[in-house]
């Protein structure tokens, strides 16, 4: 551990009740109480991980479907408290989650802006102070004042992720997002991704295409079933990755 | 460890006001009577009892008893609108929790606030009412900030914890409509507190209510005039601040599992 570790996330496990075993009414939950089959089954969705990440690293993360890296992220984006363990991140985490997850419908493209600025922790000066520069990369300008159910996918993507990468955010975590959009976004948007990579911001990338971490990622984790395969440089884990799958 | 709980406040406070914003833009946009329609609700219905209860005898036996019966609907509704929402909030911003760290409280404490704003809306055309009718102004009126003020501290407690409660079970929701109901009852709304005062169980159930500290409360300052004594003062505070803590509690205990569970 070096002293210019954003994120530490040391010895994590997360445990997950079996998802079609939840009990979600008091009506289950009393005839369960009568049954005395109270007690549900159990997995490890993260088991025993431990990484350090330094700054201005790109970090990939690579795993089947199911391996646990959508978990990890939210454990070290603070949502999830993780079971046992730990995980700290030194500095503000910006989300590229799936974009746009606090739109509203029903409000303006400028009112979503201001209202997503706040949903990620920006007050209303530094929101103005950017207006612009999110309305062209977007490429909205007609479309500024209209509610945004009348948006496209693709528009809303757009306008998502300029919000989320209009400043450079300390820490990004990109999960699975770079395929949205038509291939022209698709390529502003690595763009972009790739402008942040000057050593000040710390970038974790989860993607399907091996290709995009290939190309993008310093070092990457491969997960299996929570647990850690390998750990290390790209070209070694891709190559061992790729050999098993 | 307050001083960080006030840091992230501070952060976050601006949040919580545009998802007020939000809600308010959403009501009076999509009905374009809507800011006129809160106003005008509590007029017409004031004019709808008037002419009724002029009609019957023995009504009377409330002084004032329109006003009476405004002032305690706009005061549960209140209660009622606030409570549903922040019953929903946790789990409605579900998809929004998942995807970002934000302060899991932001959300019932949102929705409590934004029906405060609405209730301040009627209070308003309540004033307005209040021009023409015969009733001396007093000065006790600017006092109703009290009970407003312990009203909204205790709404928000018990929000926390229907929040809590919707996460973990939904059908808790089908259960509370029936609840507010019977609370509506129990509450001296639309009768006098004196009716029920002798009845041995509804009696004490409505005397021990906290709804009907608050409502009367508000009352004797806003229609009688009269200031309440000190002992009526602590046990509003107590109420408050008891289901405001106990609320804090639950939401702390449980914000971390529940967000499994969404
Ligand atoms: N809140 C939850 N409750 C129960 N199981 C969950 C929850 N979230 C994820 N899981 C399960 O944990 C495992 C890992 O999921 P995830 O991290 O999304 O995988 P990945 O992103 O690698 O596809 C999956 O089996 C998934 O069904
Ligand atoms: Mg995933």
């Amino acid at each position: 551990m070096s002293s210019n570790d954003v994120i530490i996330v040391d010895n994590v496990t997360m445990r997950f009740r079996i998802n079609n075993e939840k009990v979600d009414s008091i009506k289950e939950f009393l005839i369960r109480i009568v049954k005395r089959s109270l007690t549900y089954r159990s997995f490890n969705a993260l088991e025993d991980i431990s990484i350090n990440i330094k700054k201005g690293e790109v970090f990939g993360i690579i795993g089947l479907n199911g391996s646990g890296k959508s978990t990890l992220l939210k454990v070290i984006s603070g949502i999830y408290k993780p079971t046992k363990g730990t995980s700290t991140a030194f500095g503000t985490i910006s989300p590229l989650i799936e974009l746009g997850a606090g739109f509203e419908d029903e409000l303006t493209a400028r009112e979503n802006i201001f209202l997503n600025g706040s949903i990620l922790g920006y007050s209303k000066n530094f929101m103005l102070g950017v207006l612009d520069e999110i309305v062209d990369f977007s490429e909205l300008h007609e479309f500024l004042d209209v509610p945004i159910k009348n948006f496209s996918s693709g528009m809303r993507a757009r306008l998502g992720f300029a919000i989320a990468t209009v400043i450079k955010p300390e820490i990004l975590i990109v999960d699975e997002v770079l395929s949205v959009g038509d291939y022209r976004f698709q390529e502003k948007s690595e763009k972009r991704i790739t402008e942040l990579f000057d050593g000040e911001t710390t970038v974790i990338i989860v993607s399907h295409t091996l290709r995009q971490i290939e190309r993008l990622c310093t070092r990457v984790l491969w997960l299996e079933d929570g647990k850690e395969v390998m750990c290390g440089p790209t070209t070694e884990v891709c190559k061992a990755y790729k050999t098993q799958n | 460890m307050i001083k960080t709980y006030i840091q992230t406040f501070q952060k976050y406070r601006y949040l919580l006001g545009n998802l007020i914003t939000r809600d308010l833009k959403i009501k009076y946009r999509r009905s374009v009577l809507g800011l006129l329609w809160s106003l005008l609700n509590p007029i017409l219905m004031m004019l709808l009892l008037d002419a009724v209860f002029s009609m019957l005898i023995g009504a009377s036996e409330i002084e004032n008893y329109p006003l009476y019966v405004i002032l305690g609907q706009t005061l549960f509704s209140f209660f009622s609108e606030a409570t549903n929402g922040a019953l929903e909030s946790v789990v409605g911003s579900s998809a929004l929790m998942k995807k970002i760290y934000v302060p899991k409280y932001v959300f019932p404490l949102e929705k409590v606030l934004y029906s405060f704003i609405n209730l301040l809306f009627s209070m308003l055309a309540v004033l307005i009412v209040l021009m023409f009718k015969p009733i001396a102004a007093s000065f006790t009126m600017f006092l109703i900030v009290i009970p407003l003020g312990l009203l909204l501290i205790f709404t928000i407690g018990f929000g926390f914890i229907l929040a809590v409660l919707y996460s973990f079970f939904r059908d808790i929701k089908h259960l509370y409509s029936v609840l507010i109901l019977a609370w509506m009852y129990l509450t001296p709304v639309i009768y006098p507190l004196s009716i029920v005062e002798n009845t041995p169980v509804v009696g004490l159930i409505v005397k021990f209510n906290p709804l009907t500290w608050y409502i009367t409360y508000f009352r004797d300052l806003f229609l009688y005039g009269t200031i309440p004594n000190l002992t009526t003062t602590l046990i509003c505070i107590a109420y408050s601040f008891g289901m405001f803590i106990l609320g804090l509690f639950v939401f702390r205990k449980a914000q971390d599992k529940f967000i499994l569970h969404l």
